[in-house]
């Protein structure tokens, strides 16, 4: 019976202006057709999305669980598992997270002044291999670092039997390998950015006896900086759950990731120790989470704009 | 919004007056911290490439010192010199691509024509005395020799007095020499000028390390080595296998079996038998001959590849559907509360990857699983270790992990397409599905197609979902390699080269040369497509 009240009424789906018209008050069956069974949508979806939330938080709040006792939810509520997890010699949780954070940071941070001094050059400076080189950055970006984790696992262990500070089970060794996908994905988004900003200011700062340098780092980095808010957090993001080459290049626990340790910690110790796994899941989703909660907006711009072009 | 060729920021021929306008204005506004950082961070680039030419040379690695003297020559030419902008601003990131991406991509294409992995990873000479100190056994009834373990500069040699008095000094690989100043105590040598003596507490600390050292008598390895179980005597062992260099064959003196070099990299019995460890050799075409005609590896390679472009294909279109679905569900200004819609959907994506992976393969466990223990009520519904349920799993859970994005995405590029169009199809009487179908999906999908084909790139190589979901299971046991259903390529390369006892560096970089191939050739299409080529000014 709705459908046929339906197709006299076509406007109620696409027509977004019927909300300023129609009366607040509507019959049930008007306010289901229109907005009702939205609602019904959104809860069914919010559920799906935000059950395995729910469900880690609460494994982690049942100290001593196992997978077994993580179903049945909400049943304890203590936080005696966050506390054993950094008591164990065996997984030294509070040091993945130190390293994570570590890594993560210098590794993004890079990332960003690799990328904006790249996109500089190829905004505002007309140089003899220009267009080639923004096109092999193109065709590089195609090509992850992960494809060739064999062939970086064995440069670093031939780099380690001469520096082994740099070389394999180093944490430099590493930050230098994510260092190396810096340009690429990063320097094209930033280079659509830089481009929206008008060249007639860097003119005028010339005029006024402003340098290159200067331009650059007083002038138009803090003017692209939402980019370089966007390009900073995605790369921390990324490096931060990156695995692949994390889990080949660092060996001793002491100086692994969150991604490696967490997942190495799980395949051992699988349904035992579920609640101490999930307060770590927990603690070390927090900070990206609110990072990134808080700064959506941005974060979908820049994605967007990165690509739609 | 940016596909507007940008104003160029100057004319492209400077005049010479111009270009020395530019250089005065860049020396009057840099100042003195500009110059004193330059000089610092060049001081410190230097300084590293000084201590690492000094290390290389001193190691005989030629080749790797050219490379870095020239690369550091390189730098210097371009931040001292005049000019040079471009490179200025480019120099630095440029050199970490061409290291660890470039680089490594054309020396996995090396790798991939060896035989490089477990029993051949080193040279002929490397494995030559590995075998020998392999089958090293204790001659018996020999002397001891009196040992002082010592150290100079993280290396450890043996300081060793022998039954008749005279006192020598060796290292790993280091034949024993004479000494003469040696400082004695009741006719036992303790120490040596320039080194430290270890005492009790630091052997017991290098234990490992001190019972791998073996230090040969004599410059033939034929004659004997010597080792200690307990840091302060000594004894000497000889091999079983003895390796005559003139032939360049390896002989068991127990048994009398000749082993010798056929060109497969390992020494080889007339039976067949290989002895291992072997050395790195070039193998041309056969790891992609293997790859290609062995039954067993090839079968799973198709498979592999298929589910590959099944999978990010799926992926992509599952993800793109729900999150076009749900964007037309809350674009819809009447409905009330949909920011907290909004917050709530986006979660998943907030959540970091991996751990969401792990998460859903504790909720699907078969045993134990909150899918099977509550919500079905105990069933033993094997998600993970049934090979198509484990497929559906992986594309269910990506499906949780990637809507959100194009949810977001998709509202997006809805709110963007303009009203009038709606209203004009409305005024022409098109149904509300035929608005759908014929304006918004076309004006849609010009705007997001290359987002969806970013997400089916990433999706090709989502090795964290795969691995850390059902770690490539459940396995193929008929597989010549370590492969299951559910595994892609990149986790396919990753199992072959790190996973298991049997490691095949050359395979697995055959296999990341074949994904190479493919990638290439979608992106070669895609762009085609695209019309991303020609906005390039």
């Amino acid at each position: 019976m709705t459908t046929a009240t339906q197709q006299h009424n076509p406007d109620a789906v696409i027509d977004p202006d019927a909300a300023v018209v129609g009366h607040p008050k509507r019959p049930f069956k008007r306010y289901f057709r229109e907005t009702g069974w939205r609602h019904l949508v959104g809860i069914a979806m919010s559920i799906f999305a935000a059950f395995p939330l729910l469900y880690v938080f609460s494994a982690s709040l049942n100290p001593g669980g196992t997978l077994v006792t993580a179903n049945s939810l909400f049943s304890n509520f203590s936080f005696q598992s966050y506390v054993d997890l950094f008591n164990r010699p065996q997984q030294p949780y509070a040091a993945w997270f130190g390293n994570t954070l570590l890594i993560g940071g210098i590794s993004s941070l890079g990332t960003v002044f690799l990328g904006a001094l790249a996109a500089y050059a190829f905004s505002r400076m007309r140089f003899i291999g220009r267009r080639v080189g923004l096109l092999t950055l193109l065709l590089v970006q195609m090509f992850p670092q992960l494809l060739a984790v064999v062939a970086i696992f064995l440069l670093l262990s031939g780099i380690s039997e001469i520096f082994p500070a740099i070389g394999l089970n180093s944490q430099i060794g590493l930050i230098m390998v994510y260092l190396g996908g810096a340009l690429g994905v990063n320097t094209y988004l930033m280079y659509g950015f830089f481009n929206t900003v008008p060249s007639s200011i860097d003119e005028a700062a010339k005029i006024d006896g402003a340098g290159h340098a200067r331009i650059f780092f007083t002038i138009i980095l803090r003017l692209v900086a939402p980019i370089l808010a966007v390009v900073g957090l995605l790369s921390f993001v990324g490096t931060t759950s990156e695995f692949v080459i994390a889990s080949i290049v660092l060996i001793d626990p002491d100086k692994q990731t969150l991604a490696v340790g967490l997942y190495q910690f799980v395949s051992q110790e699988f349904s035992r120790n579920w609640s101490i796994f999930a307060a770590g899941a927990v603690l070390a989703a927090i900070p990206v989470m609110t990072l990134f909660l808080f700064l959506q907006k941005y974060i979908v711009g820049g994605l967007t704009a990165g690509s739609v072009k | 919004m940016t596909t507007s060729p940008q104003t160029d920021p100057g004319p492209l021929r400077q005049s010479a007056r111009s270009k020395r306008a530019t250089r005065i204005a860049d020396a009057a506004s840099g100042g003195w911290k500009v110059v004193a950082a330059k000089i610092l961070g060049l001081g410190v680039v230097d300084a590293i490439a000084i201590y690492a030419l000094f290390v290389l040379v001193r190691s005989e690695s030629w080749l790797v010192a050219g490379l870095v003297a020239a690369v550091t020559l390189l730098v210097n030419w371009i931040y001292f010199s005049r000019g040079k902008l471009p490179a200025k601003y480019l120099a630095p990131g440029l050199i970490f691509l061409a290291i660890f991406q470039i680089f490594v991509l054309l020396y996995s294409g090396y790798i991939a024509f060896t035989n490089y992995g477990t029993g051949h990873n080193s040279t002929k000479e490397d494995a030559v005395n590995a075998l020998l100190l392999s089958s090293q056994n204790r001659v018996e009834d020999s002397p001891s020799y009196k040992l002082t373990v010592l150290e100079q500069l993280g290396e450890i040699s043996f300081l060793v007095t022998e039954p008749d008095g005279s006192v020598s000094i060796g290292g790993n690989e280091r034949p024993l020499e004479d000494v003469r100043n040696a400082q004695l105590e009741g006719g036992v040598a303790v120490g040596l000028n320039g080194y430290t003596s270890l005492g009790f507490q630091d052997i017991i600390a290098k234990q490992t390390e001190i019972a791998a050292i073996s230090v040969p008598l004599t410059d033939d390895p034929n004659d004997g080595m010597l080792r200690t179980p307990d840091g302060s005597s000594a004894f000497l062992y000889t091999s079983s296998l003895e390796y005559d260099e003139a032939a360049g064959t390896m002989r068991d003196t127990n048994s009398g079996t000749v082993y010798s070099d056929i060109g497969t990299g390992a020494f080889t019995s007339d039976a067949g038998q290989e002895l291992l460890p072997g050395w790195k050799i070039d193998v041309g075409f056969d790891n992609f001959i293997r790859a290609f005609s062995e039954e067993s590896i090839r079968g799973p390679l198709i498979s592999v590849t298929v589910w590959t472009f099944a999978f990010a294909f799926l992926s992509v279109f599952t993800t793109f559907a729900l999150g076009l679905f749900l964007a037309i569900v809350f674009n819809d200004k009447r409905m009330k509360s949909r920011k907290y819609y909004r917050i709530i959907m986006i979660l998943p994506y907030a959540f970091p990857g991996f751990l969401s992976a792990l998460v859903w393969a504790g909720m699907m466990n078969q045993e134990f699983g909150f899918i099977n223990t509550v919500l079905l009520g105990g069933a033993e519904v094997p998600w993970l270790t049934n090979e198509w349920l484990a497929k559906g799993s992986v594309l269910f859970v990506n499906l949780w992990l990637g809507f959100p994005y194009m949810f977001l995405v998709t509202t997006g590029a809805l709110q963007a397409i303009p009203e009038e169009l709606t209203e004009a199809a409305t005024v022409d009487g098109a149904k509300p599905w035929a608005i759908f179908r014929f304006v918004k999906l076309p004006l849609l999908l010009v705007s997001v197609a290359p987002l969806l084909i970013s997400s089916f790139a990433f999706n090709f190589n989502n090795f964290n979902l795969i691995y850390m979901l059902t770690n490539g299971g459940p396995r193929d046991v008929s597989a010549g390699v370590n492969v299951g259903a559910t595994d892609i390529l990149i986790s396919m390369v990753y199992k072959v080269a790190f996973v298991g006892a049997n490691r095949d560096y050359g395979l697995a970089s055959a296999f990341a040369i074949i994904i190479f191939i493919l990638v290439a050739g979608i992106s070669i299409i895609s762009f085609r497509r695209t019309k991303s080529l020609e906005e390039l000014n």
